[in-house]
């Protein structure tokens, strides 16, 4: 088993005749997944990934024609916020932006559209989803990951590199790898993914690496204190990170006491979550953690 | 992106919101015909005059001083101008103030706060008011939470009058008071969002003896994501205001942020960056910076942000930290061994690749002539770059 997307994804590339689209889908393709299609708005009736894809005028197209229910979508910022709305109107189930860059306000909207749909949306600003040796929805190197029992939940993408690199160096492989994103509004939030994890019954610990700003880790990690049965096992980035300067991440900036490293730490300590002091340490404190 | 007050407070003006004027220099020259300016264009007697940089504290750290006279104006613009202004947001080495506004001095019965920002966890915006005008809005949310009242901004709603007048209720104001302040949070709402902040702040927000409401201090920031939809904000930027590498480093698609340690760091993604500062600094040592090369990293990016880490005199030792995903690692290592022949390396430089092609990227750095200290793990690799920065 595994959350939110497997070998049945039926998968559309929003974007797919893009560049960054066209090389993103081969690679989905490549590593397995069922990529049934593309949107691209004025070239539907051609095709896409050297003729291997149908590429259609609109979601809803793409939804009754091959009966799609995953898009991932490349679109440019300007145009990425319609492109969510879009999908989600269209009843496309699972909705993945890669795209970085929106402006906030658009977001806000996109969110509460999202809302009042039955759609689940990821991201924006984030590399997507890995089901190993099922599906790939997103922008993650297929390697990293190999099939297993830890469900791993990121706001980041090399950090999430990292920890599945280290998963594998203690003999672990994943059931499913998310990256949220960064950006501070974001449609799936790691609360969201804690209750899909511990609801499957192949995931068997959880990893929540998380970064300085807003209060999402803390809100997962209450929530986990009573209704996880599973071990979570957290981490915070940005210790060193200066108060009020942006971290790369457009949501990573400390603007209040509660948003720090050290505080969600502790805080995260005191609802039973297995912290993990250094980043080194991940792959090690989980095996141990499985071991118990 | 951060604005100065004086240009908050000309676009408070531009949608009707009443503001504490003045006229704002760079240069000690213009000071006589600013306070000459003030004094007749508005009327005034009394003077302030206020330091014009990104941070707050100012008043604290002196750089806001009540001026009576026209003399003690102009020796306060002598003082201030130029000053090194030291708050707890200038960070100790404090900020030179180049630019000094001279306003009008106004009676204050009351003072409050008012402000809209965006709401992470709700997912939408809030609009704040405090009676504790004229405090630091952290402060008061921790000793006295209760004083500050607010009203959430449903998407695709807006702030409803409903809404701006509780606002003006929880303060207190009544009759004509509470109708400008009505009218002003409506205005500044709508600067808000045609403007894509993501904070407007008025603080202090005042009633005067005369009962006018009028913005005494003002400040805005703006998504980055949205300047491209507002050129004549974009052209707000002051590059006075940031460090200069930062300004370079973002010239090359880079994101870097200067601290103040002696280990530079080049690391691809921020939650790695992130972590590769804070592991530095768990076994002993210190990070220089945070520098992001992002996903799209080759030869010129690694050049670049070298140059950009080795600008920093403090810098004793260079860990490059990249895991590989779409990035190639062998691609990284020819970025690593062109750049450093090119730039006149003097510090030891500590490399951990791991990912697509890391095996194919060590033997390169292994055959190459660039000296170079390789490292395995992300432990390894700290624990080494620290003990080189030792020396």
């Amino acid at each position: 088993m595994s959350i939110l997307v497997n070998k049945d994804s039926k998968i559309i590339v929003q974007g797919i005749t893009g560049s960054e689209g066209t090389f993103h889908a081969t690679q989905c393709l490549e590593y397995g997944g069922n990529v049934v299609g593309g949107v691209t708005p004025g070239k539907g009736g051609q095709t896409a990934l050297e003729g291997k894809v149908p590429v259609f005028n609109s979601c809803k197209e793409a939804r009754e024609e091959v009966g799609a229910n995953v898009s991932l979508i490349f679109v440019p910022p300007p145009f990425a916020a319609d492109a969510i709305m879009e999908a989600a109107a269209a009843g496309i189930e699972l909705i993945v932006c890669i795209t970085e860059g929106i402006p906030v306000a658009q977001m806000v909207e996109v969110k509460a559209f999202v809302d009042t749909t039955g759609s689940r949306f990821i991201g924006p600003n984030c590399p997507g989803i890995l089901t190993p040796d099922e599906a790939k929805v997103g922008i993650m190197p297929g390697f990293i990951a190999k099939k297993g029992t830890v469900g791993l939940i990121s706001k980041s993408g090399t950090l999430t590199y990292e920890a599945a690199h280290q998963l594998g160096a203690e003999g672990l492989g994943q059931t499913t790898c998310i990256g949220i994103g960064g950006d501070p509004i974001i449609g799936t939030t790691m609360l969201d993914l804690l209750k899909m994890f511990e609801a499957d019954p192949d995931t068997e610990a959880i990893i929540m690496i998380g970064e300085i700003g807003g209060s999402m880790e803390i809100e997962a990690a209450q929530y986990a204190k009573e209704n996880v049965s599973k071990p979570v096992i957290g981490f915070i980035a940005g210790q060193t990170a200066p108060p009020g300067r942006r971290m790369g991440h457009a949501g990573a900036i400390v603007s209040g006491a509660d948003e720090s490293a050290a505080a969600k730490k502790k805080l995260m300590a005191e609802c039973g979550i297995i912290v993990v002091e250094s980043p080194a340490d991940i792959g090690k404190t989980v095996r141990e953690a499985l071991n118990k | 992106m951060k604005i100065h007050e004086f240009q908050a407070k000309e676009l408070l003006k531009g949608y009707g919101i009443p503001i504490q004027d003045g006229v704002t220099i760079e240069d000690i020259g213009q000071a006589e015909a600013a306070v000459d300016q003030v004094n007749k264009e508005l009327g005034a007697e009394q003077y302030v005059v206020k330091a014009q940089i990104h941070a707050g504290g100012r008043g604290k750290g002196g750089g806001v001083k009540f001026s009576t006279t026209r003399e003690a104006a102009l020796e306060n613009i002598q003082n201030i101008l130029g000053m090194t202004l030291i708050t707890h947001q200038t960070g100790p080495e404090g900020r030179e103030v180049k630019k000094v506004m001279v306003a009008e001095a106004l009676d204050i019965k009351q003072e409050f706060y008012a402000a809209i920002t965006l709401d992470r966890s709700k997912g939408m915006d809030v609009f704040m008011v405090s009676s504790e005008g004229g405090m630091e809005i952290e402060e008061v949310a921790k000793e006295s939470p209760e004083k500050i009242v607010k009203e959430a901004i449903r998407p695709g709603f807006g702030l409803r009058s409903f809404q701006a007048r509780n606002l003006a209720l929880a303060l207190g104001l009544e009759g004509s008071a509470a109708k400008q302040a009505i009218g002003i949070f409506q205005k500044l709402y709508q600067l808000y969002r045609e403007l894509d902040c993501s904070i407007v702040e008025i603080n202090p927000l005042i009633v005067t003896d005369q009962g006018n409401v009028v913005a005494l201090d003002a400040k805005i920031n703006f998504d980055d994501n949205a300047l491209y939809l507002h050129s004549d904000v974009a052209a707000m930027r002051d590059l006075d205001e940031e460090d200069p590498s930062e300004v370079e480093a973002a010239k090359y698609n880079l994101n870097y942020i200067k601290l103040d340690g002696t280990v530079g760091c080049m690391v691809n993604g921020a939650g790695l960056a992130m972590a590769t500062m804070d592991v530095i600094e768990q076994v002993g040592g210190s990070p220089a910076n945070f520098l992001d090369v992002g996903g799209g990293a080759n030869v010129e990016t690694v050049k670049n942000g070298f140059r950009i880490i080795l600008s920093d005199p403090n810098v004793k030792a260079v860990l490059i930290n990249i895991f590989g995903g779409i990035v190639r690692c062998d691609r990284i290592a020819n970025g690593i061994i062109e750049a450093v022949k090119v730039l006149d390396l003097n510090v030891p430089v500590v490399v951990r690749l791991a990912g697509t092609n890391a095996e194919v990227a060590k033997e390169l750095l292994a055959n190459s002539d660039v000296s170079l200290i390789s490292a395995d793990s992300f432990a390894d690799a700290a624990q080494k770059v620290v003990e080189a920065a030792r020396g």
